[in-house]
């Protein structure tokens, strides 16, 4: 098996190499790429994201013929991407960091700032939230409810069918934190750096 | 409900730790990478390394610290010291830092924070302040605290949340190494003043001292060095304290 995970210079991805590597041991190849050929022939993509919504975004148009590989991958052949932050973000139709971005269009909604009521919460929202769980979703094969995961962000993605949602977190308003459709997985937090429990998603995700 | 976190800080000179933990099983105890791990495994919320190598010929030797231990640690991981320019940050990040905390060269050039934060995003540039009472004000100190900048911190800190700090490390350079608690003063002035999340740092000498950083002192986060490193305290105890005081944390 064969995982990609896209390197589209979105900001710091070290991470989430590191933790994919260990949990891969030799039993999954992690390749880090760009090369639309290594995309296409992989078995399952990775798509991190770091920095505004409409810095992803740019980076991604960057590098032509990206967005139309990974519509192929994830949207016609049906293979199984994580996007990971604003990996998860971009599969908004719509995103309003910095200025009016569109997204992916994977999963209908958009991305919008968190509601901080007027000062009363920090945002970033950083650091560790508990995870409610609303949906059996495939990557949370024995990650138990209310689990801790470590998040930082300040937009949230708002999806228009709630059906997607599998998981939210509790800030200053309920915020999705992963959503699941069909083939198609995300989590706000960040796995990768959410200890044993987050590299226990990461293999679930391998293990798919 | 998000949890208030604790950050244990390493000291680290010349690729190695100088202030750290001193247990008598650890096979090199001036192996930042074994410290590291020890604080994770143990509940740690993040790590932070401080690199205080003096002599520029041995920069680079934090480069492969952070690179061991982000292979090893899957927490959050923020290196400060000696960072001067946004090619320093773009190197420690790709070597598996997750935040980088930046301090004279912030108040030198506050350039470095905002284009710092636009090229990688916020969540990874922690502006670090350290800050010295002088009469009813708080002042920046820079160059590990040995220059004055004059500048008024509490000014300061408004002006790194607008360049684009995602967070803010606040050491109260008169209580630093004094173990009487932090400055609740200094960290719930600059806490109320900005919407970024405070680190508080500086002083911490019992467990106490950590939940008045985060009630009085109105912190999201405590980081502490000392009583970590001597055995003094776990992790898990100071979670534990924290718990019993109606402290939301990670256990």
């Amino acid at each position: 098996m064969n995982v990609s995970i896209v390197d589209y210079k979105s900001g710091n991805i070290s991470s989430v190499i590191n933790s994919f590597k260990e949990v891969a041991k030799d039993k999954v190849t992690i390749e880090v790429t760009s090369d639309l050929n290594k995309i296409k022939s992989s078995d399952k993509v990775v798509l991190p994201g770091q920095g505004s919504f409409k810095s992803c975004v740019d980076a991604l148009n960057k590098i032509k013929g990206l967005s139309d590989v990974l519509d192929e991958f994830a949207i016609t052949n049906k293979k199984p991407l994580l996007g990971i932050c604003v990996g998860l973000q971009m599969f908004a139709d719509v995103g309003y960091e910095e200025t009016e971005t569109k997204g992916l269009g994977w999963i209908s909604g958009k991305v919008s700032k968190i509601n901080n009521q007027n000062g009363k919460y920090k945002l970033p929202h950083i650091g560790w939230n508990q995870i409610n769980i609303v949906k059996d979703s495939k990557i949370f094969k024995d990650i138990e409810n209310n689990s801790h995961m470590y998040f930082v962000h300040s937009y949230e993605f708002v999806p228009n069918d709630e059906k997607v949602i599998s998981a939210t977190t509790d800030y200053s308003s309920n915020i999705v934190c992963s959503v699941e459709k069909e083939n198609i997985f995300g989590t706000q937090f960040h796995p990768e750096k959410s200890d044993r429990i987050g590299l226990k998603i990461i293999d679930n995700f391998i293990n798919l | 409900m998000l949890k208030n976190r604790i950050i244990p800080c390493l000291d680290v000179k010349n690729g190695r730790v100088v202030k750290g933990i001193n247990f008598v099983d650890l096979k090199d105890a001036g192996d930042p990478v074994e410290q590291a791990k020890i604080y994770s495994d143990g509940g740690a919320d993040e790590i932070c390394f401080l690199d205080i190598t003096a002599s520029n010929e041995n920069r680079d030797t934090i480069y492969d610290v952070v690179e061991k231990t982000s292979k090893k640690c899957f927490v959050p991981l923020t290196v400060g010291g000696g960072v001067r320019s946004v090619e320093d940050i773009n190197k420690l990040l790709n070597c598996g830092a997750d935040k980088v905390s930046i301090n004279t060269a912030a108040v030198e050039n506050s350039k470095v924070v905002l284009d710092s934060s636009k090229k990688f995003g916020s969540q990874c540039i922690v502006v670090a302040i350290d800050a010295k009472k002088n009469g009813d004000k708080w002042e920046v100190f820079t160059h590990g605290g040995r220059n004055n900048s004059g500048i008024d911190a509490l000014e300061y800190a408004e002006q790194m949340e607008k360049k684009g700090a995602g967070e803010l490390l606040v050491t109260s350079m008169d209580r630093d190494g004094t173990q009487v608690g932090y400055d609740i003063d200094l960290m719930s002035k600059i806490s109320s003043k900005v919407n970024i999340p405070l680190i508080a740092s500086g002083g911490v000498g019992n467990l106490d001292h950590l939940v008045d950083g985060i009630k009085l002192g109105k912190a999201s986060a405590v980081l502490a060095a000392s009583i970590f490193h001597y055995g003094k305290h776990s992790v898990k105890e100071a979670k534990d304290y924290l718990d019993s005081k109606g402290i939301p944390v990670r256990i």
